[in-house]
């Protein structure tokens, strides 16, 4: 049986007055895709920066690959394996793509090495990731220079630059036309295939459906459904909270 | 050029420099030239913290007054060579930096520069009422006449300087080739996004601050005795703070070359207008043009000359 | 029986300074409250604020010798010219780094500069001296003032008679500008644009406001309160060029104590640092009174940077 990479038990996160999630559990197997989905404002960006450690949680617990990760900075949380994409992308506006790609290499994967990547060896890995997601053309470019797709991509490699054991993908794909849609999906089912776990947080249904294995939806801060896609879209109460919308 | 060969060549280009103010043979360069050069360690170490990393220090005055105050301490207590002062400021102006940097760097950027100001009025206030080093009134550091090996007395402040500044500018360079500079630029550029991708931000800005605020000190270590005579009004002169933000604005944050262009620019002009016109002038002189480079110039004088570079290199094409 | 002389003493002292503290805190609010709005509700760091007071100090200086005008009325009268400059300085502002993204370190460097060439220049046109203004009422007491509109004499308690007219004229008036801020605010729809231009700057939008216009003229309010805080200043006490920089910590210390974006926040956080500087200074000496704001100023922002009505 595979343990879960992921256990959220319990959590609850509130601003103020206003309770942004509530009592959300959710597993995730080792090598799963998981989908995740739920209207705007919905709390799918809190959960993610809850798990990242970007916000800290009130209640719950999250244990990442057996270790309970209370009280530990996001730097650490990567440095385990844990890495995120951003919804608006934030690449590192001073340095070129293959910059980009570099720092992850030296912070998050020496760290976890142990033991320094040489030179020749980040060459060798920013080169491979950067022509993985098809930017190899553009290594010297500034993220200012970017295409939109091209930009997505950029934060995607760099989330894979973590070399990840749980990669999530937040709206990585909001703004995309149909065919730049496809290819990032197919992107991160490669990445999948590989032994990447990943869970895709997005707006766009045919996306969500030939990705996930497994889909969520929270509602309003809370986990409505869990299950098979196939399923979980035709439960009536996903319906009536979302779909309907 | 690796870090040791640029170490080599600019102790090099040092030493011809020392060499060329023994055959000018006037006092006055010496003078003159210890403040520019003191001004191109304040603005470096200014620039490891504000122009790598994006934090702001307005309080440069109070890590320089640290230093000149610590030298103030020991030289009443027991006297020592000035080279082990420098250490010594560079120590104790480190460890206000790293303090400082952990009360509240995990803020916004914006908070650390208003802590800043607050963090100089308060040393001022405790030196003030401070009458082992003389307080208000002021402390009197007899510089000595002579001392073997350079002659006169100020040369060899100048030559510490000249140290100083080579060993400032060396460690700014490697800083920007290491990892330690990406990870402040990552700091720069998106602090969420830096965490994200595995940087340790707060223990790196804590690194930044304790560098910026220990070569503060180093440079404010020798102070004293260049000017004889210490008083808080000098010592946390809003020139420090004015100046050690304006040089590297002016010539450029993004690299080690700006602050020194800047400074060596600034603090040369500053020299001729203080002697021509007044202090005062030349201070609103420098206020000035640091508004107006900001405004229009933000990548410095540097930044200037590299997009001139490379719109030649594009019209080329 | 000299035990008892001494408590009573202390006790004497301790009211004193806290009353002296509380008037202090009226006017440390009148000399926030722009920062309040810039700072606490429109996020840009204006650190320049100080300057553009000690400006109306010296506006009102000007008036006062050569006109004999008394230094509120100045202030009432350069009131527009200063919501003008306000609106000039946000508009480069804006153009400069707003726009550009880049506030960060560019616009902080700004604000150091505007606040660095206005104190050298009032040294180049004024000198280092001390200024202060004349008015009839400036060195009395309350009960004196009263006594001069023909109050009967002995007809307040001591504690209230004595209080300095210099002291309650501006913390009064203070009040008085508070309390037309919130109205502005709460009740006319620039001010609650305003409090929304903070919040939500798509919704602005999309009720056709444009959250630059809205901006614009909440940093113009907020310089223009300078010009009257200038005023009070100036009647509290002899002003120089550098006396803005000690109000730096002062008004930052008290924007974060009282947590930013509360006005309310402002007047509790003046208040509470108007009366530990007063304390400090009676019991210690006046030459920590720096200290203090400064010192509470470090210690809120590593131990509690909300402050204490905060809404972040």
């Amino acid at each position: 049986m595979n343990a879960p990479i992921l256990e959220v038990a319990g959590l609850g996160k509130r601003f103020g007055g206003f309770v942004a999630l509530e009592g959300i559990d959710l597993t995730v197997a080792k090598g799963e895709r998981l989908g995740l989905i739920g209207p705007n404002g919905s709390g799918k960006s809190t959960l993610v920066n809850c798990i990242c450690g970007t916000l800290t949680n009130e209640t719950g617990s999250v244990t990442f690959d057996g270790q309970d990760l209370a009280g530990m900075l996001t730097h650490e949380r990567t440095r385990l394996g844990m890495a995120r994409s951003f919804q608006l992308p934030r690449p590192f506006a001073s340095m070129t793509v293959a910059d980009n790609i570099r720092v992850p290499l030296l912070y998050a994967v020496n760290a976890r090495r142990g033991s320094k990547l040489t030179e020749a060896q980040i060459g060798d890995h920013c080169g491979e990731l950067l022509r993985l997601v098809g930017l190899a053309d553009r290594m010297r470019h500034y993220p200012r220079d970017l295409t939109q797709v091209d930009m997505r991509k950029l934060e995607l490699a760099r989330a894979m630059a973590v070399e990840p054991k749980l990669l999530i993908a937040d709206e990585a794909m909001a703004g995309l036309s149909g065919s730049e849609v496809h290819d990032i999906v197919s992107l991160l089912i490669t990445l999948n295939e590989r032994g990447v776990t990943v869970i895709l947080i997005e707006h766009i249904m045919s996306a969500v459906m030939r990705f996930s294995q497994r889909l969520v939806v929270l509602v309003s801060g809370k986990k409505i459904a869990d299950g098979n896609p196939d399923d979980v879209i035709r439960d009536p109460e996903v319906e009536r909270a979302y779909l309907g919308q | 050029m690796r870090s040791g060969t640029f170490l080599i060549v600019a102790a090099v280009i040092g030493a011809v420099i020392f060499a060329i103010a023994r055959v000018i043979d006037n006092e006055y360069v010496f003078f003159a030239g210890y403040t520019v050069l003191q001004y191109v360690v304040l603005a470096t170490a200014w620039n490891i913290l504000g122009g790598y990393t994006g934090y702001v220090n307005f309080g440069s005055a109070a890590f320089f007054a640290v230093g000149a105050y610590s030298t103030v301490f020991l030289h009443k207590l027991f006297p020592m060579p000035v080279p082990v002062l420098v250490i010594v400021a560079a120590v104790v102006s480190g460890l206000v930096g790293l303090g400082m940097g952990y009360l509240t760097l995990r803020l916004r950027g914006a908070f650390f520069a208003i802590a800043t100001l607050a963090l100089a009025v308060v040393l001022q206030t405790l030196v003030v009422n401070w009458n082992y080093v003389g307080g208000s009134r002021g402390a009197y550091v007899i510089r000595p006449q002579t001392i073997e090996l350079f002659g006169s007395y100020i040369q060899y402040l100048f030559f510490i300087m000249l140290v100083l500044a080579i060993v400032a500018l060396a460690t700014a360079r490697a800083i920007e080739r290491s990892a330690l500079g990406y990870g402040f630029a990552t700091i720069r550029d998106d602090e969420l996004a830096a965490e994200a991708s595995g940087v340790p931000t707060l223990k790196l800005k804590l690194v930044a601050t304790t560098l910026s605020g220990a070569f503060m000190g180093m440079a404010g270590a020798p102070f004293p005795y260049y000017i004889g005579f210490l008083q808080p009004q000098s010592a946390f002169g809003l020139e420090y703070a004015v100046n050690s933000i304006a040089m590297p604005m002016i010539g450029g944050t993004a690299t080690w070359v700006g602050p020194l262009v800047g400074a060596l620019l600034l603090g040369t002009l500053q020299q001729v207008a203080t002697v021509t016109i007044s202090s005062a002038v030349n201070l609103l002189l420098v206020g000035i043009l640091l508004v107006v480079f900001v405004i229009v110039a933000p990548n410095g004088l540097v930044g200037l000359v590299k997009s001139a570079f490379a719109s030649k290199a594009g019209r080329k094409k | 029986m000299e035990g008892g002389n001494e408590y009573d003493m202390s006790l004497d002292l301790l009211v004193s300074a806290l009353i002296a503290g509380l008037l202090l805190g009226g006017f440390y609010a009148a000399v926030t409250v722009g920062i309040s709005i810039s700072f606490g509700i429109l996020d840009i760091v204006n650190i320049a604020h100080p300057a553009f007071i000690i400006l109306g100090s010296y506006i009102a200086y000007i008036l006062n010798i050569s006109l004999g005008i008394d230094p509120i009325l100045s202030g009432i009268i350069v009131l527009p010219a200063f919501y003008a400059l306000g609106a000039l300085v946000y508009q480069v502002y804006y153009l400069s780094f707003e726009k550009r993204g880049k506030e960060a370190l560019t616009g902080l460097a700004f604000f150091f500069g505007l606040l660095f060439i206005t104190e050298v220049l009032l040294i180049l046109v004024f000198g280092v001296d001390y200024r202060y203004v004349q008015a009839a009422y400036i060195d009395q007491s309350f009960g004196r003032f009263l006594q001069s509109w023909g109050a009967p004499e002995g007809a307040l308690p001591a504690l209230i008679a004595d209080l300095p007219m210099r002291m309650l004229v501006p913390c009064v008036m203070s009040l008085v500008m508070f309390g037309v801020l919130l109205t502005i605010i709460k009740r006319t729809f620039i001010g609650r644009a305003i409090m929304a231009v903070a919040q939500d700057q798509l919704a602005l939008q999309l009720m056709s406001a444009s959250p630059v216009r809205i901006k614009r003229i909440a940093f113009a309010i907020s310089i223009a309160t300078a010009a009257m805080a200038g005023a009070f200043l100036i009647i509290i006490q002899p002003v120089e060029p550098s006396v803005g920089r000690e109000y730096i910590g002062r008004v930052f210390a008290i924007c974060v104590l009282g947590g930013l974006g509360s006005l309310t926040g402002t007047i509790i956080g003046a208040m509470l640092l108007g009366v530990v500087e007063s304390i400090t200074a009676t019991f210690y000496g006046p030459s920590w009174a720096p200290a203090v704001s400064f010192g509470l100023l470090l210690l809120t922002l590593a131990f509690r940077p909300a402050g204490l009505l905060g809404r972040r």
